[in-house]
């Protein structure tokens, strides 16, 4: 189950068959048979547009096919969660059962696990707690592994999206669930109390920003998976481009999408994504 | 319509490549492995834009998905040209070869396996472009030579392909330092094309290829520029027809080879270039959305 190496992209896309499309809140999960795949590393995602449909939207769009972390693998399946933000993620939240799907991946780089027996705090906002539950899976996998999860929403209706994963501490902009606040507030609680824990973070740039920035001051290694605007996913089109430490920029879907904290100066906000 | 071609004097498996700067082979292959080369989609590749200096790229962000389309404000990232003869030229020729191997190269001429290296490069003075195109002149494994002339002259403030007695200028002067197929990648972004492509022709261009993205922008949702550029390139469905007029056009006024590129998604639309007079067809945009569209276009068009 938990195993950390990624074997080559396949280099056709593949046409998958959807198996459901899930209400959870203000969110849906996306199911797929997916029997063939070389098995997704956490933190790793696919190229997802519909086979029939894609295009002929709202401005008719969509036209580029849209970035997903896989959030889950369960025997000839693989799932991803998705939040309707315009007309490619709306396309994809009407998906019916039967319809094709065409899939290129698993790409990028995913997450390393921690070293010896740190504790792992998983840290994810909105849309972006996908890939730790993959992740919280392939860690409670594994003997003697302490997991820790925080999750940040904007409201009541998206931190019903807490459910897929276990165990989490939540916390929300408008107080309706669990910790009214900020999830950095919850983070720097459980790294005070444990030092020698690793951080694993997904969500929106702000918020990566400010676990980068937290983790960096208190000494905490830190790997955050990054979102950003991608025609391609294999490395083609240079238009997930962020900037890194020293100068430059790094390509998410190449370099990443999971970098070193330490990869980064900061965790720029205009990578937008074709929504 | 298919089957093993010539063009510039080189020989080609089919009739389809790839548009610069829409895929880059060398982080392909680190991606796909060996099914990139065992299924290398294109007779010929062409490098993304190569300057003398290294190149950062533009800040993000640099997409914006336009209707049927979409807009790139890249900014021509690139490790410069010592960078890329010391780094990329190694890697790519492995590769190349090594696709060559698989059967997607030429079948005669000194390296008879390899696939054909185009290396694009662009300057921002004619001086700038003769000098990158003589560097490549001295490197046996640079088949053919592009010129990107979509690029501000830092002397005169046109761009160096969209003024047609300029254009020749430059042409001239890089065709001196060369005898290597020279093409003229022509910009779209111009009142008469056709009078590009013949000023490219007299000053002894081998080929020309068009067209290149259309400049265009958007705002983002709160009303602001969207690209960190400021504009970008329209690529995609959108400019399939503006294409095909386009390369009819150029298709008719010259006698060079026409390398015709804007929006194929699939045969059908590469047979319709080929039919106003194009040799060869690139794809770019469709690689973004499938890796493989242009091996199944080739293999089509042969059918």
């Amino acid at each position: 189950m938990s195993d950390w190496s990624a074997a080559p992209a396949p280099l056709q896309r593949r046409l998958l068959t959807v198996l459901g499309v899930e209400e959870l809140g203000a969110y849906r999960v996306l199911r797929v048979a997916d029997v063939d795949t070389p098995e997704p590393r956490p933190g790793q995602f696919a190229m997802l547009a519909a086979a029939e449909r894609w295009g002929g939207g709202e401005d008719e769009r969509p036209y580029l096919a849209r970035a997903f972390s896989v959030a889950r693998r369960r025997v000839g399946e693989s799932h991803f969660l998705l939040e309707d933000v315009g007309p490619g993620t709306r396309r994809l939240c009407e998906l019916e059962e039967g319809e094709g799907l065409w899939s290129l991946g698993p790409l990028g780089r995913g997450f390393e696990p921690p070293s010896e027996r740190r504790r792992a705090i998983l840290v994810g906002g909105g849309v972006g707690i996908a890939p730790l539950a993959i992740l919280q899976d392939a860690l409670e996998a594994e003997a003697e592994r302490e997991v820790t999860v925080l999750l940040g929403f904007r409201d009541g209706a998206r931190a019903q999206g807490a459910a897929l994963l276990r165990g989490a501490r939540v916390a929300t902009d408008d107080g309706s669930v669990g910790h009214h606040g900020l999830l950095t507030e919850l983070l720097a609680e459980e790294i005070d109390r444990d030092p020698r824990a690793v951080v694993y973070a997904c969500g929106p740039a702000p918020m990566l920003e400010a676990v980068r920035a937290m983790c960096a001051d208190r000494a905490v290694p830190a790997q955050l998976a990054l979102e950003a605007g991608m025609a391609c996913g294999f490395g083609a089109c240079f238009g997930c481009a962020v900037p890194k430490r020293g100068g430059g920029y790094l390509r998410v879907c190449l370099d990443g999408p999971v970098l070193d904290a330490e990869q980064l100066e900061y965790v720029d906000a205009h990578a937008g994504a074709p929504a | 319509m298919s089957g093993p071609v010539e063009f510039c004097g080189l020989r080609l498996a089919h009739r389809v490549i790839n548009g610069s700067g829409t895929f880059d082979a060398i982080a392909a292959w680190r991606v796909f492995g060996a099914a990139l080369t065992r299924h290398f989609p294109f007779s010929a590749y062409v490098s993304k834009t190569i300057t003398l200096e290294p190149r950062a790229g533009n800040p993000p962000p640099r997409l914006w998905e336009a209707p049927g389309g979409m807009i790139n404000s890249i900014g021509l990232p690139n490790k410069g040209l010592a960078g890329y003869l010391e780094e990329d030229l190694p890697q790519l020729c492995e590769l190349l070869a090594e696709a060559g191997t698989a059967g997607h190269g030429s079948g005669e001429g000194d390296d008879p396996a390899s696939v054909p290296l185009i290396t694009n490069v662009m300057g921002s003075t004619g001086k700038q472009l003769a000098q990158l195109v003589a560097a490549c002149d001295e490197r046996a494994e640079i088949a053919a030579i592009e010129l990107n002339v979509s690029c501000p002259n830092v002397e005169t403030g046109l761009d160096i392909g969209a003024d047609p007695a300029q254009l020749e200028q430059v042409v001239l002067a890089c065709r001196e330092r060369t005898g290597k197929p020279l093409i003229v990648k022509l910009t779209p972004n111009t009142a008469d094309v056709p009078a590009c492509a013949q000023a490219a022709e007299s000053a002894g261009a081998d080929a020309v290829s068009l067209i290149n993205t259309l400049r265009a922008m958007a705002l983002g949702p709160d009303g602001d520029v969207w690209l960190g550029g400021g504009t970008g390139g329209l690529s995609g469905p959108a400019i399939r027809t503006v294409a095909l007029a386009q390369v009819a056009a150029v298709a008719r006024r010259v006698s060079v080879p026409v390398v015709g590129m804007g929006g194929v998604q699939r045969a059908a639309h590469a047979r319709d270039l080929i039919d106003v007079g194009a040799s060869l067809v690139a794809v770019g945009s469709e690689s973004f959305r499938d890796p493989t569209v242009a091996g199944r276009i080739a293999h089509e068009l042969a059918a």
